[in-house]
C-alpha cells in the first residue's frame, strides 16, 4: 500500500519534471503553445521546437539520469559498498579519454562517439579481466581495479588537456563536466532503461540477499556467481549508454540511491524503480536549468547536478539525524 | 533421512584438516563440533552445506549428493548460520529476517503474507518482535546474532548448521540459544550441528559430538562416548576438571 503510494509519487514527479523540460527553453512558448506543438501537426515552429528540440533533449536527460541511478543501485548492491557509484568501473574515465583524444585529433562527432564507446568498453574489459582472473570473482579486486584504472585515465585525460590548443579545451571541459547538448537519439537509451529497470525489479530479492555476504547468499539458494556477472554487465551497459548520451555527469549515480533510501525505501523491488524515477527527474530538472538559466549560453549539466544535489542531500541527511 | 558425509577429506592451502571422515547427522540429533582454532570446523560446515567442495569424499542429503541439488532445493533442506557475515544491510530487522524465506519463494511469487507471518513468528521466538521496524544496522552485536538466528528459523530448513551460534550472546541468551537448538531437534525432529568453543555446554545439550584436531584426526560418535576428559584434554592440549551440578556432568578448564 505504502509502496504503491511512493511509486505513484515518483511517477508524478517524473511527469512534472518532463513537463517542465517541455515548457521552458530559450524560445518563450506559453503552456497553450507547447500543448498545441505536442498535439497539433500544423502548429509550425512550436511543433518543431517541442518535438525536435525539447522532447528528445528531455528524454535524453531522463534516460541518462535513470541509467546512472540504476547503475549506482546495482553496483552498491554488488560491492556492498555505500560509496560505489556508476563510475566505479572506470567507464566514465575510459569514455572521457576516448572522447578527448578524438577531439584533440580534430575528428567529427560520429568518430568522437565511437572513440568514447571504445574507451568505455576498454575500461569494462580491463576491470572485468582483472576481477575475474582465474575464474575467481573478487569484489575487492573489482573496487580497487576500477579506482586504479580511473586514476590512470584521469592522468591521461589531464595530459590531453594540457597538450590541446586553447580553442578545444572548452568543448573538452563540457564533456568532462557532463553535457547533454550533443546527445544523439535517446530512444535506444530509453528502451534500455525500461528493460534494465524491469530486470532489476525481477532480480530484486536476490539483490537484497547479496547484501548479506556471499556465503549467506549462497546458503539461501542464490546463484551468486551468475548474479554477480549479470549485475556487473547490466551496470556496465547502463553506465556506458548514459555516458554516450551526456558525458561524465557526476553525482547522480552515487546520490540518487541514497536519496531514495533516506525516504525509507530499502528493498530493491521498490528501490530500483524509485532510483530510476528520481535520477531521471533530477537530471531532467538539472538539464532544464542548464539550458535556460544562462540562455542562450548553455552550461554543462554536471554543474547543476552538483549545485542542486548537494544542498538537497545535506538537507536529507540532517533531517534524518 | 540424513545428512551424511562419506570418506571426507578436507584440505586448506595444501594442509590436511581431516582425513576419511564419515558420519551421519539424522533427525532428532544435536551434534556439537569442537576443535582448536583453524581445525576445519567452518570448512566442514561449508562442505556439509554444499557451499564448498571437499578435497575428497562426498556429502549426501537423503542419499543424494548435495552437490547436484538445485540451489533453492538445497536451501530448503539445509540452513547455515555463518560465523562471520560481511553484511551491509540498510533495511529493517523484519526485512532482514524475511530474506530467510527466499528458498520458499518463486520468481512470480515473492514474499507474501505467509512469509511475513513466518518472519514475525521467528522474531518472537528470539524475543525481538518489538524490533521488527528497527534498522538492522542500529542493533548491538548480540541482538544481530539473535536476528540472524531468527532469519534461519524463518528459513525453516531440516538441517541447521550453526557456526559458533553463541558468539556475542550474554549467558542467559546462550542458554536460550542452546535450548532452542535442542528443541528444534527434540520437538520438531530437525537436526542441528553446531560449532561450540565452550567445553561446558556440549555434554548438556548435544546427543552427538565431533572432535576435529586439525591434523587429520577426528572422532565422531555419541556425546557420552566422545566427550570424555581424556579426549577433550588431548584435543585442546590443556588440563580439565570434571564438574557436576544436579546430575549434569561437564568440564571446566583447570588453571
Amino acid at each position: 500500500m505504502r509502496a504503491t503510494g511512493i511509486l505513484v509519487a515518483g511517477v508524478g514527479v517524473a511527469a512534472l519534471s518532463l513537463s517542465a523540460a517541455l515548457l521552458w527553453g530559450s524560445a518563450p512558448l506559453s503552456v497553450h503553445e507547447v500543448w498545441r506543438g505536442l498535439t497539433d501537426a500544423n502548429a509550425g515552429a512550436a511543433r518543431d521546437i517541442v518535438w525536435h528540440l525539447r522532447a528528445p533533449r528531455a528524454l535524453a536527460a531522463f534516460a541518462c539520469g535513470g541509467l546512472l541511478a540504476l547503475a549506482g543501485v546495482l553496483l552498491q548492491a554488488l560491492l556492498r559498498n555505500a560509496l560505489a557509484d556508476s563510475y566505479i568501473l572506470g567507464v566514465s574515465g575510459g569514455a572521457s579519454l576516448g572522447a578527448l583524444a578524438a577531439t584533440m585529433l580534430g575528428l567529427g562527432l560520429a568518430s568522437l562517439h565511437t572513440a568514447a564507446l571504445a574507451g568505455a568498453v576498454a575500461a569494462i574489459a580491463i576491470v572485468f579481466g582483472v576481477t575475474f582472473r582465474g575464474g575467481q570473482w573478487n569484489i575487492y579486486r573489482l573496487l580497487l581495479s576500477g579506482v586504479v584504472l580511473s586514476a590512470g585515465f584521469a592522468a591521461l585525460t589531464s595530459l590531453i588537456l594540457v597538450l590541446s590548443p586553447a580553442a578545444q579545451i572548452k568543448g573538452m571541459l563540457f564533456w568532462l563536466m557532463g553535457d547533454l547538448s550533443y546527445a544523439g537519439n535517446p530512444w535506444f537509451a530509453a528502451m534500455l532503461l525500461i528493460a534494465l529497470t524491469l530486470g532489476a525489479a525481477a532480480l530484486a530479492p536476490r539483490l537484497d540477499i547479496l547484501g548479506l555476504g556471499e556465503t549467506k547468499a549462497r546458503s539461501l539458494g542464490v546463484g551468486v556467481a551468475a548474479l554477480q556477472l549479470t549485475v556487473f554487465f547490466s551496470a556496465a551497459l547502463a553506465t556506458t549508454a548514459a555516458v554516450m548520451l551526456g558525458g561524465a555527469i557526476g553525482f547522480v549515480g552515487l546520490m540518487m540511491p541514497h536519496a531514495v533510501r533516506l525516504l525509507g525505501v530499502t528493498r530493491h523491488r521498490l528501490l530500483a524503480p524509485m532510483a530510476v524515477l528520481a535520477g531521471g527527474s533530477f537530471l531532467t530538472i538539472a538539464d532544464t536549468c542548464a539550458r535556460t538559466l544562462w540562455a542562450p549560453q548553455q552550461l554543462p549539466v554536471g554543474i547543476f547536478t552538483a549545485l542542486i544535489g548537494v544542498p538537497c542531500m545535506l538537507y536529507l541527511l540532517t533531517r534524518r539525524a | 533421512m540424513s545428512l551424511a558425509c562419506e570418506n571426507l577429506t578436507l584440505e586448506i592451502a595444501g594442509r590436511v584438516l581431516c582425513r576419511d571422515l564419515s558420519f551421519s547427522v539424522e533427525p532428532g540429533q544435536v551434534w556439537g563440533v569442537l576443535g582448536p582454532n583453524g581445525s576445519g570446523k567452518t570448512t566442514l560446515i561449508n562442505v556439509l552445506a554444499g557451499l564448498a567442495q571437499p578435497a575428497r569424499g562426498s556429502v549426501m542429503l537423503d542419499q543424494r549428493p548435495v552437490a547436484v541439488l538445485g540451489d533453492k532445493l538445497r536451501a530448503q533442506a539445509i540452513g547455515v548460520l555463518p560465523q562471520h557475515e560481511e553484511s551491509e544491510f540498510w533495511g529493517s530487522v523484519l526485512d532482514y529476517v524475511l530474506l530467510g524465506r527466499y528458498p520458499h519463494t518463486t520468481v512470480w511469487r515473492v514474499w507474501g503474507h505467509a512469509d511475513e507471518a513466518a518472519a514475525l513468528s521467528a522474531l518472537r521466538q528470539v524475543e525481538l518482535a518489538g524490533f521488527a521496524a528497527r534498522r538492522y544496522a542500529t542493533l548491538s552485536g548480540g541482538e544481530r546474532q539473535r536476528v540472524r538466528a531468527a532469519q534461519l528459523l524463518a528459513q525453516a530448513p531440516r538441517y541447521f548448521l550453526l557456526d559458533e551460534p553463541l558468539q556475542h550472546l550474554d549467558l542467559s541468551r546462550q542458554i536460550q540459544m542452546l535450548d532452542s537448538a535442542a528443541a528444534l531437534a527434540r520437538e520438531r525432529n530437525n537436526a542441528v550441528l553446531m560449532v561450540l568453543h565452550d567445553v561446558l555446554w556440549p555434554a548438556r545439550v548435544c546427543t552427538h559430538a565431533l572432535l576435529l584436531d586439525g591434523a587429520g584426526g577426528a572422532k565422531a560418535g555419541t556425546a557420552g562416548a566422545v566427550l570424555t576428559q581424556a579426549n577433550l584434554e588431548a584435543l585442546f592440549g590443556c588440563k580439565l576438571l570434571p564438574a557436576a551440578a544436579q546430575a549434569q556432568a561437564g568440564f571446566v578448564p583447570a588453571l
